[in-house]
């Protein structure tokens, strides 16, 4: 079998590519998608480390990690449909009603 | 040797499409490079004995939550994004980036793993057989969250109803 780390650090360079997606890029679907694949990176840690110290509880918050990733679907897509019905786009610079 | 070569091919191709992912103007390019990596993880899965995992991860990430993003981004009729992207905000969004990766990297290789092994290994996984271990694990100890999560999800339900209603 592979070494650990390995594994660890591709899911730390999957995170840092999500990172830069959700700073740099202005469209709202985009920023979700790349917080999308930080959850993924997160995912794969618990994979690989309840894989190597043997224990299995690491699988089952990763089942937790994915609901909670359908739910964050589910809501934030309404908002974005919410949002284009009202301002005609999704553009994150456009969100700036509480901004000072 | 076969696997390393095997592990490398398959990280590289998702490091590429993760990278495809952030860069892409159009978004139904981006959608598709992150069913990509969504594939890769599900083979990571798969190399590190967790087979049902890889199964659900294809079917909720790769089936499920990329069609209703997909569904959205026609829906919504999105063009490709247009110019006027700030430097500074781009260059400032990189360091910060960077940063977490050498942090992230930094602090997952350099502990030493505990000594303290769990039961579950590759004998007991092809013994018993991976469902079962997540199913046991999930009905005994994992009871509790379990349910809670049914409250999250029917919760997730009415938001997404009352907020994609006519008036909001």
């Amino acid at each position: 079998m592979l070494a650990l780390n390995y594994y660890l650090i591709v899911a730390a360079i999957l995170f840092a590519i999500g990172t830069v997606g959700v700073l740099t890029r202005r469209n709202a679907i985009v920023i979700f998608m790349s917080i999308e694949l930080m959850l993924n990176a997160v995912n794969l840690t618990f994979v690989a480390f309840s894989r190597y110290l043997g224990n299995i509880d690491g699988q089952i918050f990763v089942f937790f990690v994915m609901t909670v990733a359908a739910c964050e679907a589910a809501v934030g897509l309404a908002l974005m449909i919410a949002f284009h019905k009202n301002r005609e786009s999704i553009d994150v610079e456009h969100l700036n009603l509480m901004k000072w | 040797m076969l696997e390393s070569f095997f592990f490398f091919t398959v990280a590289a191709i998702a490091i590429i499409s993760g990278i495809l992912v952030v860069t892409c103007k159009n978004p139904i390019n981006s959608a598709l490079s992150l069913v990509v990596t969504f594939f890769c993880l599900a083979i990571f899965y798969v190399m590190l004995d967790a087979p049902f995992l890889a199964a659900v991860q294809i079917m909720v990430y790769a089936g499920a939550i990329m069609v209703l993003i997909i569904f959205v981004i026609m829906l919504l009729n999105i063009q490709a994004e247009t110019g006027r992207r700030t430097v500074h905000a781009l260059v400032t969004g990189c360091i910060i980036a960077f940063l977490i990766l050498c942090e992230s990297a930094w602090l997952l290789t350099g502990g030493t793993i505990a000594k303290s092994r769990g039961p579950m290994d590759q004998a007991l996984i092809l013994k018993v057989g991976h469902t079962e271990l997540i199913g046991m694990a999930m009905f005994g100890d994992f009871l509790l969250p379990f349910e809670i999560t049914s409250l999250l999800l029917l919760t997730a339900i009415i938001g997404a109803v009352v907020l994609a209603k006519k008036k909001v």
